[in-house]
């Protein structure tokens, strides 16, 4: 295989050479513990907090409000269970959607078995959450609300804004609820803004972004109950214990203000790519639909399904090709479930197996796109003609 | 995650297609699962003469699909209802864990085209 073309930026995204560059000095030479007092620690400590500074600048926040994390997991994690396990006194009502990651679902099924009460807020075909839904399921019990700013497999993004209003708003009249959102997807692409967003916590993950694996941001809203679920040293103000992964956080920064910078064009860049596979794919292969929102989605994601093949094998035969994408086939998860988001949009299991998420990048070209559009029918029609469901159709 | 033998069944199946005049017919699975396989057999005496598949499902699927036909041809009813799930992975060099059910699949096929065919037989 000469070169991979990489459409699966959702997945992870390749490291800035500058965002390395920066990182280097800090594993070898400046490689202090920025607890100690020396002279070395203190420079290490010097670069956790020039990162730290330079992410609530882009936020929009306090240099206290920001924790360093080892990723969107954690990041996740502790938004969700710090918040709950915080505000136990005053209920034990926690609202998320049907569609969020399974960093957030998976933690919200471990509070249901701790005691708490989650409701999971279906969504439209098009994988929005209403806004009006999350209002309704509101009670006095109420203490989190956390919903995601933009859906991983299939771009949608959520009125974060608008349920940020409506928390503000309940919080002041009422009883103060917590709102968190997972933006891992939206980094890069989107304002991530937190007042603009009116949120309390926020998950991002460096990988997403060009930034280095292992390295999650959290944003906690000072006043905002928050319950550490990592025992151990004083480290980011209590609120997060182990020493800091000094490296990986000054890549995170650095990869988060190329982001930010860089923003606008990245996302024209990829809405650009993104329209041209979508056109081409949808023209091109019988029967394939659009998953996701048709505008209301993030520039670089073009999620289809193609009822009658089933993904994985689509995946495998694309990789044969050279091309780098990914499925929410159950075949591509250990679950042998298909993508618990499909499910929730409505789409019926048999075609769910059938789906195929590109995710654009930098680097991506248009010669790229028109490859894939142009080996892709190939691909379906090989399939459909092996399948036995084809002719029975 | 597939091993290379996986990989070249899944990309050149073998006798993927159609037997018009089958003897025996074997489907399993569901597309609500994620994968189906139809099994056609061809007999004559008590040898399966000829045997052609179609699957619907993932790359482990068609591929065990795609061995199971290969180990057939040319068997006696009796030898090819002995191929175990086992034997079907363990001739494509294995399987994934989360993948396993696929060779039961191929397995479970080829058992109920023979079945259909020993149905057929008892009934003209």
């Amino acid at each position: 295989m000469s070169k991979t073309i990489y459409m699966d930026h959702a997945a992870t995204t390749p490291v800035n050479p500058q965002v390395v560059e920066a990182m280097l000095p800090f594993f070898s030479q400046r490689f202090g513990n920025p607890s100690s007092v020396y002279a070395l620690a203190q420079d290490a400590r010097g670069a956790v907090e020039e990162a730290r500074q330079a992410v609530a600048d882009i936020l929009g926040c306090s240099e206290r409000e920001v924790i360093f994390t080892s990723g969107g997991t954690e990041s996740d994690n502790i938004a969700v269970k710090g918040a709950a396990y915080g505000s136990q006194k005053s209920g034990n009502h926690i609202i998320t959607s049907a569609i969020e990651h399974h960093a957030v679902l998976e933690t919200c099924q471990h509070l249901e078995r701790a005691g708490f009460e989650v409701t999971y807020l279906p969504v439209d075909e098009h994988g929005l959450v209403g806004v009006g839904d999350v209002e309704r399921a509101i009670t006095d019990r109420t203490i989190l609300i956390t919903i995601m700013l933009a859906n991983n497999e299939v771009g949608t993004i959520e009125p974060i804004a608008e349920i940020g209003q409506l928390v503000k708003e309940w919080s002041r009249s009422k009883k103060k609820i917590a709102f968190h959102t997972d933006a891992v997807q939206g980094a890069g692409a989107l304002d991530i803004g937190v007042e603009g967003l009116g949120v309390d916590m926020l998950s991002l993950s460096a990988h997403k972004f060009y930034g280095p694996k292992g390295v999650g941001i959290f944003y906690l809203r000072r006043g905002t109950v928050f319950t550490p679920q990592q025992s151990g040293g004083s480290q980011e103000k209590n609120r997060r214990a182990g020493t800091e992964n000094v490296p990986g956080i000054v890549g995170a920064a650095e990869a988060l203000k190329k982001a930010a910078g860089g923003r606008e064009a990245y996302a024209q860049h990829c809405q650009g790519l993104r329209d041209r596979l979508i056109r081409g794919v949808l023209d091109g292969i019988d029967g394939a639909f659009l998953t996701g929102h048709p505008t209301r989605r993030l520039p670089n994601n073009a999620s289809f399904c193609f009822p009658g093949v089933e993904g994985e094998s689509i995946l495998l035969s694309l990789d044969f090709e050279g091309v780098a994408g990914s499925s929410g086939s159950a075949c591509t998860s250990a679950s042998l479930e298909p993508s618990h988001v499909m499910l929730a949009m409505g789409i019926p299991v048999e075609v769910a197996h059938s789906s195929l998420r590109f995710s654009l990048g930098t680097d991506n070209t248009e010669e790229e796109v028109d490859y894939v559009i142009s080996i892709l029918p190939g691909i379906v029609k090989r399939l459909r003609a092996m399948s036995p469901l084809a002719a029975e159709r | 995650m597939y091993s290379d033998l996986v990989m070249d069944h899944f990309r050149n199946p073998r006798n993927v297609g159609e037997l018009a005049d089958a003897d025996g017919v074997g489907q399993v699975g569901n597309p609500v699962c994620g994968d189906v396989m139809k099994l056609m057999i061809k007999v004559k005496g008590d040898r399966i003469e000829d045997v052609k598949f179609q699957t619907f499902g993932c790359g482990a699927a068609i591929a065990t699909s795609s061995m199971v036909t290969e180990m057939v041809v040319g068997k006696t009813l009796k030898e090819a209802l002995a191929i175990s799930n086992k034997a079907v992975a363990e001739a494509l060099g294995g399987l994934p864990a989360t993948k396993m059910h696929c060779s039961k699949l191929a397995a479970d096929a080829l058992h109920k085209a023979i079945e259909d065919y020993d149905a057929k037989a008892k009934a003209s």
